[in-house]
């Protein structure tokens, strides 16, 4: 009878235990599960630490991913990051949520090659190395399941140790454009060096330097069958097509270094906020000016480089194109995306959202700009001043080196539904920006 | 006997408690990180040091890592992630003399033992700063940053520079 009273007690005492500790779980899950509006997404109670505006929250999706780049969403809401180093052989991931609640679930990779490139249509991925650019067929689900039978559309582009990666994009008519980086600061005859003059003319601008046009249907094409469709671009990292215009949009990353290359012309401060980021809309045959010009956003005017003789105040560059937006200098634009989702509110329609991956080149300065900004757009043309949209990714209030920065945002891309995904390759996390209000 | 029993229920009840609050806490303390105090150096607490005391070299090395190296090396040594590598206490740094001093005069042309692709920049030969300047910043960053290693003398980069003749 004791026996059996004790028995009883002790299984009482597990079972209450039992449920302690569930209870405690499940008010840990419940935190992190406050969900408003959109039915059953799982959005961060803080945001995830990120900054956005009222009526936004923010999911976090996955993290530990390694380095991701550029990000492309499918039709079904299943997403595509490329690393810029592959982990266990893996160089793209693939990462579904089964449940609805926004936090992946399943993660497959494939493509032993590290790069930044990333693009989806209806019917193929498109990805890129550092020299080449690959196409994948999709089946009915939207998914890659013969990772070894891609075809090569573009090879053998250069890639040096700067600027190496390659952006691109598709006009949907059958075109990519790709980014090829200047694999040089400005073109001086020793990259990045005291006194060194610049090359005239800059014979980087021959294999890189611009954007070239190759077909998304051929395969093998290089130099030879593609088009040097815009040059001058020292290296764009972000762009997109904007189907509105029927343009491709550009963001160049500004020269460096201007203080420690010309401490006679420029102090340490000028340096940190010169030149400008800049956004060109790009005709075919268009140049930007790279690199015997740069633009200064204070006097609203292209500058002669002083490594072809320039002094901060002669302008040059008669023939270059204008920028149609510009930034801070130095925060580096990483991704664009033109935003033609239905969720955000009317004035983010046909806008461009810009990730800038946060400045180190502002040193001994404060760095800044580990944000998404957003550029209104009216007409095919900014509308207005460009704004933080998201903020907080760098962890802390002040950041004096980019190594301190919890996450740096790096690509963009729109879910079926209309949400804005942001990757991070410095804390390997992907974030999703959803409105909440309805 | 019934104490006893009283307690055993006490007990174990009460861990339930601590437990649940522990897990609790645990869930929202996750994310946050402790600042680490960058003052590490207090072992001369009695005898505190004066300016006039830090040898030459740091204060001379850093007005020339300040100039040219700063921007890529960044203030805390810390590097830029994919771009310029950190020089806290990494073997290039803390190691050979002839190693480091071959690094700063030839930069990136220096045979680093290393994939290019892991860092994305160059970095030009400094070759051009004078013996003093080189010998300066050399022992500024092996002894900065959290770093320790014997600092180098302006005869060393002398000795070395005529033994590769640049
Ligand atoms: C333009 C950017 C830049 C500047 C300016 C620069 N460096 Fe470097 N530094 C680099 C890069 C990039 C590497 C990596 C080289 C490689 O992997 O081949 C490097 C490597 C090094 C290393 C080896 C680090 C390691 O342990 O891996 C040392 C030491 C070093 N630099 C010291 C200096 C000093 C001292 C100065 C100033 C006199 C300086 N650097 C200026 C970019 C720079």
């Amino acid at each position: 009878m004791l026996g059996n009273t004790q028995k009883l007690h002790d299984l009482i005492t597990k079972f209450l235990f039992f449920i302690l500790v569930l209870l405690a779980f499940s008010a840990c899950r419940q935190k992190q599960e406050i969900t408003e509006g959109r039915a059953d997404l799982a959005i961060s109670p803080d945001n995830a630490g990120i900054k956005v505006p009222d009526g936004f929250g923010v999911i976090k999706v996955a993290d530990s991913l390694g380095a991701p780049r550029h990000i492309a969403v499918n039709s079904n809401g299943a997403i595509y990051l490329k690393l810029r180093k592959p982990i266990d052989g893996e160089g793209i991931l693939y990462l579904e949520d089964q449940d609805g609640d926004g936090i992946a679930d399943t993660k497959k990779g494939f493509a032993d090659y590290g790069g930044t490139g990333i693009y989806v249509d209806d019917n193929y991925l498109y990805a890129s190395s550092d020299e080449e650019i690959f196409r994948y067929k999709l089946n009915a689900d939207g998914e890659v399941t013969e990772p070894y039978t891609a075809d090569t559309l573009v090879t053998d582009l250069v890639a040096y140790r700067t600027h190496a990666t390659k952006s691109f994009t598709l006009d949907g008519e059958g075109n990519i454009y790709v980014n090829i980086g200047a694999y040089s600061n400005a073109c001086q005859e020793e990259d990045r060096t005291l006194g060194s003059p610049g090359v005239m003319p800059c014979a980087i601008l021959d294999s890189a330097g611009g954007i070239w046009k190759f077909r998304a249907d051929k395969f093998k094409q290089s130099y030879a069958e593609g088009k040097r469709y815009a040059t001058g671009l020292r290296n764009v990292v972000g762009l997109d097509w904007n189907f509105k215009l029927n343009k491709l949009v550009v963001t160049q990353h500004g020269r460096d270094q201007l203080n420690t290359l010309y401490p006679d012309l420029f102090d340490q401060k000028t340096s940190a906020n010169l030149p400008a980021e800049t956004m060109y809309i790009i005709n075919e045959d268009d140049d930007a000016g790279w690199p015997y010009i740069y633009y200064d956003h204070y006097q609203n005017k292209k500058i002669l480089s002083p490594e072809y003789g320039g002094d901060g105040k002669k302008t040059a560059g008669e023939n270059a194109i204008d920028p149609i937006a510009t930034f801070p200098a130095h925060i580096a634009p990483n991704a664009l995306l033109f935003y033609t989702g239905e969720m955000f509110p009317e004035e983010y329609k046909n806008g461009a959202f810009i990730a800038f991956h946060g400045s180190w080149n502002r040193a001994p300065e404060k760095q800044e700009g580990f944000l998404v900004a957003f550029v209104p757009f009216m007409n095919g043309k900014p509308s207005g001043e460009w704004q933080v949209f998201a903020d907080g990714f760098a962890g802390l209030e002040e950041v004096f080196s980019p190594s301190e920065a919890k996450h740096r945002p790096t690509g963009l891309a729109q879910g079926p539904d209309g949400s804005l995904y942001v990757s991070d390759d410095s804390g390997g996390t992907l974030f999703r920006i959803v409105y909440t209000e309805q | 006997m019934v104490n006893i029993k009283l307690l055993k229920d006490i007990i174990p009840g009460f861990s339930f408690v601590l437990t649940t609050i522990f897990l609790l806490n645990s869930c929202n303390s996750s994310g946050k990180k402790k600042e680490s105090s960058t003052n590490t150096n207090i072992q001369n607490v009695s005898k505190p040091v004066t300016k006039a005391e830090l040898p030459p070299y740091l204060s001379e090395g850093k007005k020339v890592y300040r100039q040219v190296c700063l921007t890529c090396h960044q203030a805390n040594g810390g590097g830029v992630p994919g771009l310029n590598p950190p020089l806290i206490k990494t073997d290039y740094v803390l190691g050979d003399k002839n190693t480091l001093l071959e690094i700063i005069i030839k930069g990136s042309e220096a045979d680093l033992a290393r994939d290019k692709s892991e860092y994305a920049n160059v970095m030009q030969g400094y070759g051009m700063l004078g013996d003093e300047d080189i010998a300066n910043v050399a022992s500024y960053i092996r002894n900065s940053f959290g770093n320790k290693a014997e600092p180098i003398t302006a005869s060393e980069v002398a000795a070395f520079r005529s033994a590769i003749k640049k």
